[in-house]
């Protein structure tokens, strides 16, 4: 199949590729760039496991192609940590023993990542929402919320210093 | 050796032993996106296989056509029953003493049923390959109701069972029919019930649903054609028997056969089995003589991989007036699909289901199960729970409120007046297992006085009063036990192999340690967990302690990680390694200090002299003596294995209770609140156990509110993605309220009993029990799962409670 090429920025990295145009971008990701991080857990855009984050926004990395990110800045759960330091979704879903097996973790934190920037003072309610594109077969969700509170109120204590 | 005076305390502390909410060691990894999942690994020179499937649920392979596939530029191989038949590869053993298609000869008995595999450069290519795979086939009638499975006239299924009265259980008197197997004492339970004033009976079928964890199962097969050995990265809770069940197919002996679970993404039972993709990758690299990898999707492992359930169930109550239980008798229809897949103990076709007489003082019990073959996937394995405990649960708590009801007796008090006493454990059912320990009594009262039930039930009776109520309110509340830890190995084998479970351990010089294990962790948090027991048994800060698992060049031999049985079988064998570690240490540190042995005093993390505080010797300096100068007569370094083979199961217990508020109008039934009261025995990490608890409930949850496989009469699985297979989101899941009581087993080395499967195996009568208590007061005693809001619609309609 033909190859078109493809400009993208992952993690702050530009990478220029050639792709087949029905190439996923979790395929894109996981085996062109060796970025395991985001995981296919249904194909259907319904679990999360393989969100991404393109250009300010949460994807489903199993349901969008490749070729659609174009020119876009990509964010993978391995771009999250900043010179080694956790990033403060990181921290709470540690701290806060928010993931048992991982699987959907890296999707949980991309999508938290984006949320609280959509919303820095959620309530419980709200967290409850914004990461209902996410599934979690382990938690229960109820520390994947405190996660997230922990992280904003991190957040929000870095940007009130 | 610090310049600080540490406190006992502060020592304790720093161990971070059983008792600690330490955080998790996995965690790091997880959170950085740097696990290694089947799907993660890459091999040079990989390959990719993908599965050509059946369309329909029965028929006949009338001819397949490679041709186009392989024209495809990429595709290496396409391989079909024909082609494994010269390995007599194309059937295999199940665990359940029956053979499985790994690719269909000749027929297809269920819909999605592997026919054939291609192999190609990458998964898209193989994906044209299956497409391009041209299969033929002759429709047959499909059998999907187990019932009319065992009408005289009914199709036959198994073509290749002809001729055999017997099954690996039993007779069988039905060319559908798999095994009949009973337990109890049937003449004394019919006598109990001609005696007794007192009889209820209901029927319930528990619906066939999936454990779908978040990854599907897959594999990575790599047979090095030079060495002749066989590597294979798997979706395994049982590697060591996956080496043992490959060596036997394959031929290759298990000293080069190297079988790796790496992290995985849950299992819930559904990475218990030996599945057709596994046989196949394997078979594709051996012929190949390259990696395959093999990885499914959602569809296939909804649709193909082990179902739980689908338990057509009878229950009979014998009771006197006042409510004392004398009499249980339980028939069941079980439907198991095309192959008898069910992943039990040999001897124990229905698995543990007879822990159905359940925390009840029942003098006499029967229980029956029959199982049948349908147009169905095989499995049949435990979602999370232990062998068919859950179905066992659901059936005796179902039934002791369908008793109360007849008797208009509150369900709290027919359960204190049925209860096991305290002072009668140890205590043996009627089925014969002897219970370990208990207090039901306690936490009962503990569950009732934490919800202030005596206040939800007159809000309940205030709302049935109110014919205007918009919501009908129900209470539900289940005191279970679990049967777990399996098991004695004079009762419990998987292929005759006993279930046992193994713990290496391995103190360094410098006195950090690493342990080994044969069991293998999906979420529960074993690397934190176990290192916390070595630590307070050896002293030796948890910290710095490694566990490894999964590895089979590595781990010691294990039986794996379901049925809850990693703290009480595996748990018991680090316990018990330690030990080991521990005598050699006190005869070094004796050694050491110039003491006889005798003299020592063990505390926290050293061993003192006794009434001299400031003479003493910690596990790390022993550690270093022990490979720098042993004593005289003592072997060098300091480790050790053991195999734990247990006395009995453990049987932990809980008391849950749960409020739902039912809209009148849609059917929408709200969780309003659910309190959990969990005892499990010693408490190793209570922040894991909390959120295994959470975990379980919410499975539980999904189980009872949503989660179903229903078949068309076709035998079309209609609702095989999650699309339509309920998975619940952060916004449906109810928040839980944890709780516990702490009754340690007697025979375990900790006390400890084992909890992630409590609380699914607890939640899923009390939701139902919450639902039909708010209809009980217009007479209904049972509603099936599950409980949709569509489905509970139509029970306030049918009795005219709808507004």
């Amino acid at each position: 199949m033909a190859k078109k090429l493809i400009s993208v920025t992952v993690n702050g990295k530009s990478e220029e590729r050639a792709v087949e145009p029905r190439t996923l971008l979790v395929h894109f990701l996981r085996e062109d760039l060796h970025l395991t991080g985001a995981h296919i857990g249904c194909e259907t855009s319904h679990c999360g496991a393989c969100t991404v984050d393109i250009d300010g926004k949460s994807v489903k990395s199993c349901t969008h192609l490749a070729v659609q990110c174009d020119g876009s800045q990509v964010l993978t759960v391995e771009g999250l940590a900043d010179k080694g330091v956790l990033h403060a979704v990181q921290e709470g879903f540690y701290k806060e023993h928010g993931l048992q097996c991982g699987f959907c973790t890296p999707g949980m934190l991309v999508r938290a990542y984006r949320f609280l920037q959509e919303n820095r003072n959620p309530s419980e309610d709200e967290i409850r929402v914004g990461m209902s594109g996410n599934l979690c077969r382990c938690t229960g969700y109820q520390n994947i919320v405190k996660a997230v509170q922990y992280a904003a109120n991190k957040l929000n204590a870095a940007t009130a210093a | 050796m610090s310049a600080v005076i540490q406190t006992p305390d502060d020592r304790e502390a720093a161990l971070a032993g059983i008792g600690a909410s330490r955080l998790r060691k996995e965690d790091a990894r997880f959170i950085q996106g740097k696990g290694n999942y089947v799907d993660d690994i890459k091999m040079p020179g990989m390959l990719h296989m993908d599965i050509v499937r059946s369309p329909i649920a029965h028929g006949r392979i009338k001819r397949i056509n490679k041709e186009a596939a392989l024209a495809i530029p990429g595709v290496r191989a396409v391989l079909t029953a024909e082609d494994l038949k010269p390995l007599k590869l194309h059937w295999m053993p199940t665990l359940a003493g029956d053979v499985a298609a790994v690719l269909a000869d000749e027929k297809v008995h269920f819909q999605m049923q592997e026919v054939a595999v291609v192999i190609a450069d990458d998964r898209y290519i193989a994906a044209d390959g299956v497409e391009a795979v041209e299969v033929e086939y002759e429709e047959l009638p499909v059998v999907i109701d187990p019932y009319t499975a065992l009408a005289a006239d009914a199709p036959v299924l198994r073509e290749d069972l002809a001729g055999k009265t017997a099954g690996a259980h039993g007779p069988r008197d039905h060319h559908n029919h798999i095994f009949t197997w009973e337990a109890g004492d049937r003449a004394a339970a019919d006598a109990a019930f001609a005696a007794a004033p007192i009889k209820v009976e209901q029927h319930m079928h528990y619906p066939r649903v999936h454990p779908c964890p978040l990854e599907t199962c897959g594999c990575v097969a790599s047979f090095d054609p030079i060495r002749g050995d066989l590597t294979t990265y798997i979706t395994s809770q049982a590697p060591h028997v996956v080496r043992t069940v490959v060596s036997m197919l394959s031929g290759i002996p298990e000293s080069k056969v190297r079988i790796v679970s790496p992290d995985i993404g849950g299992g819930f039972g559904n990475k218990v089995g030996i599945y057709p993709g596994y046989v196949c990758a394997i078979v594709s690299s051996i012929v190949l003589g390259r990696p395959v990898k093999w990885v499914e999707d959602r569809i296939e492992n909804i649709s193909s991989t082990a179902f739980a359930r689908d338990y057509h169930m009878d229950g009979e109550l014998a009771a006197t007036e006042d409510g004392k239980i004398l009499g249980l008798r339980v028939n069941v229809l079980a439907d198991h699909g095309a192959f008898d897949a069910c992943a039990d103990p040999t001897k124990f076709p229905a698995g543990l289901f007879h822990i159905c007489s359940g925390s009840y003082d029942i003098g006499a019990a029967h229980c029956s199960v029959k199982g049948v073959y349908t147009n169905k996937a095989p499995g049949g394995v435990a979602y999370r729970c232990s062998f068919r405990v859950t179905e066992a649960v659901y059936l005796i708590e179902r039934m002791v409120d369908v008793l109360a009801q007849r008797l208009n007796i509150d369900k709290a008090e027919i359960r204190r007046r049925n209860f096991i006493r305290k002072e009668q454990f140890p205590y043996t059912s009627p089925f014969g297992f002897e219970y370990d320990s208990g207090d039901y009594h306690t936490a009962l009262q503990k569950a009732l006085d934490a919800v202030d039930y005596p206040a939800l039930r007159a809000e309940q009776a205030a709302k049935r009063a109110d014919p205007n109520s918009p919501t009908l309110m129900g209470i539900g509340l289940v005191s279970f036990t679990e049967i777990v830890g399996a098991g004695p190995s004079k009762m419990c084998d998987i292929l005759g192999v006993g279930m046992f479970d193994s713990c290496e351990i391995r103190i360094h010089p410098t006195g950090s340690a690493i342990a080994r294990m044969g069991t293998i962790t999906q979420g529960q948090g074993h690397q934190t967990t176990y290192a916390q027991i070595i630590a307070t048994e050896l002293g030796i800060p948890s910290e710095v302690i490694q566990v490894e698992e999964g590895d089979t060049s590595t781990a010691p031999y294990g039986l794996g990680t379901y049925g809850s049985r990693s703290t009480p079988v595996a748990g018991a064998a680090i316990a018990m390694a330690a030990r080991k570690i521990h005598a050699k240490a006190r005869k070094i540190a004796a050694h050491m200090l110039e003491v006889s042995e005798a003299d020592l005093d063990w505390e926290i993390d050293r061993f003192k002299v006794r009434g001299d505080d400031s003479r003493f010797k910690t596990m790390a300096d022993v550690a270093w003596q022990s490979y720098h100068q042993p004593p005289a007569g003592l072997e060098p370094g300091l480790e050790a294995v053991h195999y734990y083979d247990p006395p009995n199961f453990t049987y932990p217990f809980g008391m849950y209770l749960c409020v739902v508020d039912i809209d009148r109008a849609t059917g929408e039934t709200k969780v309003r609140r659910f309190y959990a009261l969990d005892d499990c025995g010693t408490r190793i990490n209570p922040m894991i156990i909390e959120g295994q608890i959470h975990g379980g409930l919410t499975e539980g949850f999904a189980v009872a509110m949503g989660q179903q496989m229903p078949f068309d009469a076709q035998g079309n699985l209609m609702g095989n993605t999650l699309m339509d297979y309920f998975l619940p989101t952060a916004v449906e899941t109810p928040k839980w309220e944890t709780d516990y009581t702490v009754t340690p087993s007697p025979h375990h080395p900790l006390g400890a009993k084992g909890v992630a499967e409590s609380p699914h195996v607890g939640s899923i009568p009390t939701f139902t029990s919450a639902v039909v208590d708010a209809f009980a007061h217009v007479g209904v005693t049972h509603l099936d799962m599950p409980h949709t809001s569509f489905r509970v619609w139509q029970a306030l309609r049918d009795h005219g409670l709808a507004l």
